[in-house]
């Protein structure tokens, strides 16, 4: 069995190691925030967070969850809305959205990690994640607007 | 103009008595076995509404009033903005609509959300269902207060009287207004633009929480009770069948049940499965991982000879030849003879692929002889028809559910992939969902054309064209649907072809032959992008041979305003009527001078390694010029820190989501420039996944996009594809300025530019 916390609840599975994360928690659990685009780990729309950190689930096994702390979109905050999906609804960035939970997965971790991204810092941080519709501009505009809230 | 409306007024029954099954709901992440009633439900919330004058309005005593969006979601904000127009006729409360999308219905008319025409298409059919609504609540307070209808006024949701000083909430009417006869067309008052309170104002998408915390359902994320996953492995070249198959080592992964032949199809392909093996497991990866254990070998049939390679060739030696001539003025050759400053140019586009980010999927459960499919679809008539007509059924026993689409860019237009899930069910006698791969996606696409364009022009001596020659060649989207069609019909060549603005003495325009060996189909833009791009970069060639401003050169083509004369040419405008949607020049010269000075142009300086190019285009009704600024270090790397473009789309219902579109499309844009490449050996397409079909990535994306919308009186025009042809042009122009290279193959990278 392997054990993992999946946005603060406990849970065992059973099933084959080799079963992408992203499945798991969108097949077997019913948590379909987290997106399948690529399958390959280049698109981005499978971001979670795994110890904090942003990493893509469609090409992580359960094998390497086992023993991990898993946030997604559906945990990322308790109370109403992260600052980061607040600035993501004031600056109208999605168009067809099916990658911006990625995105914004992506880009929480990003700020948690630097307070104050540059454009460049912010570039090379989101270069993971495709958005196909292009709302790449409104992406940095609202990163940029969320690490004001959040500094 | 739209297909005509079933009117369902008043209509209090229920068809099988399932509460308001029709609905779309988001947040619901199962939805229920619809099927236990025994008749498929269709009604709307709209419809069991207390007060339901038509098929896109319901309201109900607690004030509610529910809308149906009949066009389907894929990041347009259409799902907003069509019943914003409503809203905005009926007066309504923004905050206490709810909408909700529509099943595939012909009561609604026409349901293909492609070819940017959603809002002018069905901008009125809007207006009327709002006032319809509207009249009759005025009409329900004016008989309850015994006054005259015509001193009733609405304000924000209530009926008011105002020298009686009465006032009644539209729920508190809605019985009674329920009770009145629909009025006729003729008797209802539009608003005036003055008292429009939504329209031109604009609003957010409607589903904009949802979005961005995960609840919002596409077609990925439609679930049922007892639903299995589907992989299908299909016959990798383009009409080629299943000779044999083992699927011994498929069935031996845990979690697959069973493989299923799919039948491959008839020609045309249209909108049919492609074939195959499909291999259904209790969840998506084991159908995934049992399809890579299946040992099949093919028959590729005929088209295992066809080479991208070889085939460009054919298309550029088939545009040297005299063609078919589509359209004609003057003497083009009689003009090349007499001499001049003679410029030829050859330019080409791939294949493009149009990689939603959500790859196909369809869920379908056969039942009793009936289906209920959900898809992310934009086009869930046509999903009805093809399923009814694979299965055998009449298309009354299919319901499609539409769901959000994560992307469509005009490939969930064709519901081959909804086709596989209704037949798969069928076959397994259970709901069906068929998840496609990226590498599906990429490699079954219905790919927009590649094209060959030869361009010829000669110069007099004020630098002007005595003559100009265009021939394009490439295979029609015809071919999808008749196997013998290798000339492009007249409204992919009305797309930015036989359309060409200039004013010029000479000008022959041609199209050749090409036979098709992928299927082809409708991208963003779809033939707008290479036509838009040989011209406007070829306008570029000519003003920079003739030493002139290319903003100056390019008015000097366009000429003074006029409307364009197509007497003697096929020219379909678009489905648009060129008495309401004329060509008109002056709008093109409007678009060019304003991006000019938006831009900057002439006046900002540009160091070594860096430019601006332009290009204007008119497509889906809509005139666009657009400004790029590129920067090019010296390993041919491209940045693009600017973009500015200025769009006239006639009235503009929602500016905000219209602004997205263009920025959106800048994006679109660059991926093609950049690296939009589909090839083919032997028949099977080379290209896979995000590695070697690269879209724009946010570094690679325009920096800034500035959106300027011309105010205009003018009747709605389409803004989904607009921006794209001339983004295209205008980006390759700005690397000739920054280089000096010119780039008339795409991608780029064939000139080493990345």
């Amino acid at each position: 069995m392997i054990q993992l916390k999946v946005n603060g609840a406990d849970r065992s599975f059973g099933g084959t190691p080799e079963l992408p994360l992203l499945w798991y928690l969108r097949d077997v659990l019913g948590l379909t925030g987290s997106k399948f685009g690529c399958g390959i780990g280049l698109c981005g729309a499978c971001t979670v967070h795994i110890n904090g950190q942003a990493s893509r689930s469609c090409v992580t096994a359960m094998s390497d969850a086992a023993g991990k702390e898993i946030t997604t979109v559906e945990g990322l905050e308790k109370n109403g809305l992260h600052p980061v999906q607040k600035a993501w609804i004031e600056i109208n960035v999605p168009q067809c959205g099916y990658c911006q939970v990625g995105q914004i997965m992506q880009a929480v971790a990003l700020l948690n990690a630097n307070k104050k991204p540059t454009d460049q810092e912010i570039a090379d941080a989101m270069a993971g994640n495709i958005c196909r519709c292009g709302t790449y501009q409104r992406i940095r505009a609202a990163i940029k607007a969320a690490a004001g809230e959040m500094a | 103009m739209s297909s005509p409306i079933e009117n369902v007024s008043r209509r209090s029954f229920l068809r099988g008595g399932v509460l308001a099954a029709g609905a779309f709901v988001l947040g619901v992440r199962f939805y229920p076995n619809l099927l236990s009633a025994g008749t498929l439900p269709r009604d709307t919330h709209a419809d069991l509404a207390v007060f339901h004058p038509g098929a896109f309005v319901g309201i109900n005593p607690d004030g509610t009033v529910w809308i149906v969006a009949h066009r389907s979601e894929m990041g347009t904000t259409i799902r907003t903005s069509l019943p914003l127009v409503v809203a905005d006729e009926l007066d309504a409360d923004w905050k206490r609509v709810k909408i909700e999308q529509a099943i595939g219905d012909k009561r609604y008319g026409d349901q293909n959300t492609d070819g940017s025409h959603s809002v002018r298409s069905f901008y009125d059919v809007m207006r009327v269902a709002g006032a319809t609504a509207r009249f009759m609540l005025i009409e329900a307070a004016a008989q309850q207060w015994s006054v005259p209808s015509a001193e009733c006024e609405t304000e924000l949701h209530t009926v008011v009287h105002r020298s009686t000083n009465q006032r009644a909430g539209y729920g508190e009417l809605a019985s009674s207004a329920a009770k009145l006869p629909v009025p006729a067309k003729e008797q209802l008052k539009l608003k005036p633009k003055s008292a429009w309170r939504y329209m031109g104002k604009g609003a957010r998408s409607y589903d904009l929480e949802a979005l961005v915390t995960g609840k919002a359902i596409y077609g990925m994320d439609a679930r049922v009770e007892g639903m299995v996953y589907a992989s299908v492995e299909r016959p990798p070249v383009i009409g080629g069948k299943v000779k044999s198959y083992d699927d011994k080592d498929a069935l031996k992964i845990t979690g697959v049940r069973q493989t299923i032949p799919i039948d491959p199809f008839q020609p045309p392909p249209a909108f049919q499965p492609l074939g195959g093996i499909a291999v259904i497991a209790d969840n998506t990866w084991a159908a995934f991982q049992g399809r890579k254990k299946l040992h099949i070998s093919w028959d590729n049939g005929a088209n295992e000879t066809y080479d991208s390679g070889a085939y460009k060739n054919e298309l550029r030696e088939t545009s040297h030849k005299p063609c078919k001539v589509v359209r004609n003025i003057g003497d083009a050759d009689a003009a090349f003879a007499k001499g001049g400053e003679v410029h030829e140019a050859d330019y080409y586009v791939p294949l493009l692929a149009h990689a939603t980010m959500e790859p196909l999927v369809a869920l379908a459960e056969f039942k009793d002889g009936k289906v209920t499919a959900w898809a992310p679809t934009q086009n869930p008539q046509a999903a009805q028809d093809i399923i009814a007509k694979e299965l055998g059924i009449a298309k009354e026993d299919v319901i499609c559910h539409v769901t959000l689409l994560g992307g469509g860019f005009g490939r969930k237009s064709k519901p081959d992939y909804v086709a596989e899930a209704a037949v798969l069910s069928k076959k397994v006698g259970r709901p069906v969902k068929v998840v496609w791969t990226r590498e599906d996606d990429i490699q079954f696409d219905y790919y927009n054309a590649v094209a060959s364009m030869y361009m010829k022009a000669a110069l007099g001596p004020d630098g002007k064209p005595t003559a100009w020659l265009q021939r394009s060649v490439f295979p029609p989207i015809t071919s999808t649907f008749d196997v013998n069609a290798v000339y492009g019909d007249p409204a992919h060549l009305a797309q930015g072809w036989t359309d060409v603005p200039y004013d010029l003495a000479n000008l022959r325009i041609e199209n050749g032959p090409a036979k098709a060996h992928v299927r082809i189909g409708w991208l963003r833009s779809v033939a707008n992008i290479y036509h838009g791009f040989a011209v406007q970069c070829f306008t570029d060639e000519l003003a920079i041979a003739a030493g002139r401003d290319r903003v100056d050169y390019l008015l000097d083509l366009i000429g003074e305003p006029r409307t364009i004369d197509f007497t003697g040419v096929d020219y379909p405008n678009y489905g648009a009527s060129l008495q309401t949607y004329p060509w008109e020049t002056g709008r093109l010269r409007q678009v060019t001078e304003m991006v000019a000075e938006k831009s900057g142009w002439g006046k900002r300086q540009h160091s070594k390694g860096s430019g601006v190019g332009i290009a204007v285009h008119r497509s889906f009704l809509t005139y666009v010029a657009t400004v790029v600024e590129v920067e090019v270090d010296d390993q041919g790397e491209v940045r693009i820190p600017r973009v500015d473009t200025v769009l006239d789309a006639g009235l503009v219902v929602n500016p905000e989501a219209t602004r997205a579109q263009f920025e959106g499309a800048a994006v679109f844009g660059a991926s093609i420039v950049r690296s939009g490449e589909i090839t083919a050996t032997r028949g099977a397409i080379n290209q896979s996944n995000f590695q070697d079909y690269p879209v724009a990535r946010i570094g690679d994306a325009p920096l800034q996009t500035n959106v300027y919308i011309v105010d205009s009186d003018a009747p709605p025009a389409g803004v989904g594809e607009p921006g794209v042809p001339p983004f295209v042009a205008a980006f390759c122009n700005a690397v000739f300025a920054a280089t000096g290279k010119r780039v008339r193959d795409l991608p780029f990278t064939s000139l080493g530019f990345s």
